[in-house]
């Protein structure tokens, strides 16, 4: 048994994590949610030289072949920074997705993987626990979902609607198109296999996610009671703030190495995947809606604005 | 003791809810936070004065209809039950009223209460200062008298619906010399007046809910004192008194969320139910937001035994605001990935609402004394714990 992470692991974790303070500021945030897309392409070309649109894309269609433990550490920094590009879902659903199909999609395969993981194609996927498809308005391709089967449709055959989410990083639409049977790409027990996987695949993403967001509002929170005082005193310096920071910080405790093996048991497909994925999503979701609430708490006011960079993770937890 | 309501008190409930059933608007209205939803609640508050509903505690030559703790209780559930709008000028009728009726000259009781009763005149809370937060006592905005005026500089900050608001009340440092709780004055300020400038801060929603409010050699006449020079401090806590104790959050509001949440879960059973602790919590909020109202009832009869309000109030503050957040947490479980969009997005539905609340519940911890706070006055002023 050991849970530890590899030289090679962390030294791509500590240069993507460098690349993300630098690049992902709660600056650049803001001034996405102002642009008509909310995306940035330079951005998104940038991850993609970073080897990081490839990593989970199989050696012999041009990736880098790796699983999902090498990618945990980075999922979660994508968290702390707020990343708004859909780097997770393209790496940890997307890609895993067209990877699984099977050899009557070789040509399908052989089109899109390179493209993916060079960066120059972007695939947007829906599924039925949430009918709204994110980025949509991005992709080249959007996957979709009817009555259980698999469609690979391209963007511009489809009409969408925006809808706001609470997050104005989260660009939602709800797409009008049509099922046909030249964009179906999977039916039957093998298309539910695909849809259950990519589900799993999902909650791990977002759990990954949500322990970093967890993280990112300790570390603004703590440096705020530094700053902030009343009474002649550091906020900080109250054991009822104190208490808020340190009540999160058991929640994540006790949420990593339950993120790490449901990390492991995804990639290795063990049959209790689907049940460790769940208690992950669970325990990183109540770190970082805990962490949110009391984050606000301990800015008092000044949490409920919307000039503090704390809103921008509160809205992802 | 007697747990029934009486006659007259039944007929009271249903004169209050055949009067709502005919007026309350069809439509709900815009956001208090946005220029023509303010309008729209002005236009309805001067609606529920021309019944006689504006402020049924208020005597009745003041357009009220003196009605007990008990009555305005009852009141409460129908207006809530009823889908009415919420009061654009709770600072005014719920916070300054009582106040005025209490510390206010006849003058004064005649100049302000009949514009605030017919919203022709919205009021905002000025306590807090950037540096003045938890620490109230640690305020620094002047108020300097010369002549027959007083001559304002500071700031203050959070100040919910500054931003179309008319007037504001608050507390000032006229005695130069002065710290901490002393020398302080409880003054009221037009918010026209010369000097003042309001800055609008937006809250999570992104909407401008409070403001800034900039004071710079701003005079004001001396008749703007309410209670006396150097009695601001005792004034405002009367007035905090209110806000906490009682009057802020009548129980009536979550008794009404909780409903709400009954019948989310009732429509949504499937989703719901894959999780069972939901339907433990919407259990929970319904038991709870009834505590809260037997409470309130209970402390209403004490009161109106002569009884006066004291550092329990607190356990209320915390009570309530810690019930709201579980409530809309619960909703959003419920609604799953529907919790996240907006009202106005277009596959939100009805149910959008509930991400409003949510975020306001958020703020219910923090306004009218942080729970922090509310948790040290229990410990130390109901416990009798020593003080760090
Ligand atoms: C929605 C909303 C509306 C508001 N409306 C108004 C209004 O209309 N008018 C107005 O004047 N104000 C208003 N306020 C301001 C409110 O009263 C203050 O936010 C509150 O008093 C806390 O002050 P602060 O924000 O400066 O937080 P701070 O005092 O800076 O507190 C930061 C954190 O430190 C904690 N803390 C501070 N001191 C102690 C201590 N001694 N022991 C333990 N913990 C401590 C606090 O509990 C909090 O968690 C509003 C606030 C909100 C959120």
């Amino acid at each position: 048994m050991d849970f530890t992470f590899n030289e090679d692991q962390l030294m791509f974790h500590d240069s993507v994590q460098s690349f993300l303070t630098n690049e992902v500021t709660p600056e650049h945030i803001r001034e996405q949610w102002t642009t008509r897309s909310g995306r940035s392409q330079p951005l998104w070309n940038q991850l993609a030289e970073l080897g990081l649109t490839a990593v989970t894309v199989p050696e012999n269609f041009g990736g880098l072949g790796m699983n999902e433990p090498d990618f945990l550490l980075i999922a979660e920094e994508c968290g702390y920074a707020a990343l708004p590009e859909p780097l997770v879902e393209t790496v940890m659903v997307v890609v895993p997705l067209i990877a699984s199909l099977g050899d009557e999609a070789h040509h399908f395969k052989e089109q899109w993987l390179p493209l993916i993981a060079s960066g120059e194609a972007r695939v947007a996927i829906q599924h039925s626990t949430n009918p709204l498809v994110a980025d949509a308005h991005i992709a080249d391709l959007l996957l979709l979902e009817e009555s259980g089967s698999l469609y690979a449709v391209p963007t511009n055959e489809v009409e969408l609607t925006e809808n706001e989410s609470v997050d104005p990083s989260r660009k939602l639409f709800s797409v009008q198109w049509r099922a046909t049977a030249e964009n179906c790409i999977a039916t039957g027990e093998q298309a539910e296999q695909l849809w259950a996987d990519a589900l799993n695949r999902g909650a791990l993403a977002v759990a990954a996610q949500q322990q970093g967001i967890a993280r990112r509002v300790i570390d603004i929170s703590v440096d705020y009671t530094f700053e902030r005082k009343q009474f002649g005193k550091p906020v900080g310096s109250f054991q009822a703030v104190k208490h808020h920071m340190a009540n999160v910080a058991v929640k994540i405790e006790f949420a990593k190495p339950v993120l790490y093996r449901a990390a492991y048991a995804v990639a290795h497909q063990l049959p209790d995947a689907a049940r460790q994925v769940s208690h992950a999503k669970l325990v990183t979701s109540e770190a970082a809606l805990l962490a949110a609430k009391n984050g606000i708490q301990v800015h008092g006011a000044m949490g409920y604005t919307w000039e503090v960079d704390l809103q921008i993770f509160m809205k992802r937890a | 003791m007697d747990l029934n309501y009486t006659a007259s008190q039944k007929a009271f409930r249903e004169e209050v809810r055949s009067w709502l059933t005919e007026n309350v608007p069809k439509e709900p209205l815009k956001s208090f936070d946005t220029e023509e939803g303010f309008r729209q609640h002005r236009a309805w508050e001067a609606k529920l004065n021309q019944g006689r509903w504006g402020m049924v505690t208020w005597p009745e030559e003041l357009g009220g209809r003196g009605c007990n703790l008990i009555e305005w209780l009852i009141f409460e559930e129908e207006y809530y039950r009823s889908g009415a709008p919420l009061r654009v000028n709770q600072n005014g009728i719920f916070l300054l009223g009582p106040t005025l009726m209490e510390f206010g000259t006849e003058e004064q009781k005649a100049r302000f209460l009949p514009m605030m009763a017919t919203g022709e005149e919205v009021w905002a809370q000025g306590w807090s200062e950037p540096d003045a937060g938890s620490d109230m006592a640690a305020i620094r905005s002047k108020a300097e008298r010369v002549g027959d005026h007083y001559v304002i500089n500071g700031q203050k900050t959070w100040s919910t619906r500054a931003v179309w608001a008319d007037w504001v009340f608050g507390i000032f440092r006229t005695d130069p010399e002065s710290s901490r709780h002393k020398g302080l004055t409880f003054i009221l300020v037009p918010l026209d007046a010369e000097g003042v400038s309001v800055r609008p801060i937006e809250q999570l929603d992104g909407l401008p809910g409070f403001a800034e409010i900039f004071f710079d050699d701003v005079k004001v006449p001396v008749e703007n004192v309410l209670g006396g020079e150097g009695m601001g401090w005792h004034v405002a806590m009367s007035t905090a008194g209110f806000e906490r104790g009682l009057m802020l959050r009548s129980p009536a509001r979550f008794q009404e969320t909780a409903r709400r949440l009954l019948e989310l879960y009732q429509e949504n059973r499937e989703q719901a139910d894959l999780d069972p602790a939901i339907g433990e919590a919407v259990t929970r909020a319904y038991m709870d937001a009834e505590a809260y109202t037997l409470s309130t009832y209970m402390t209403a009869s004490r009161l109106m035994q002569g009884d006066k309000i004291g550092p329990e109030s607190s356990t209320n503050k915390i009570f309530w605001s810690e019930l709201d957040q579980t409530m809309h947490e619960t909703a959003l479980s419920i609604l799953g990935a529907r919790a996240e969009l907006w009202s106005h997005a277009p596959d939100a539905g009805a149910v959008g609402s509930w991400l409003d609340g949510f975020l306001f519940s958020q703020a219910g911890p923090i306004y009218a004394g942080t729970n922090e706070i509310q948790r040290n006055i229990i410990a130390e002023r109901m416990l009798g714990m020593p003080r760090a």
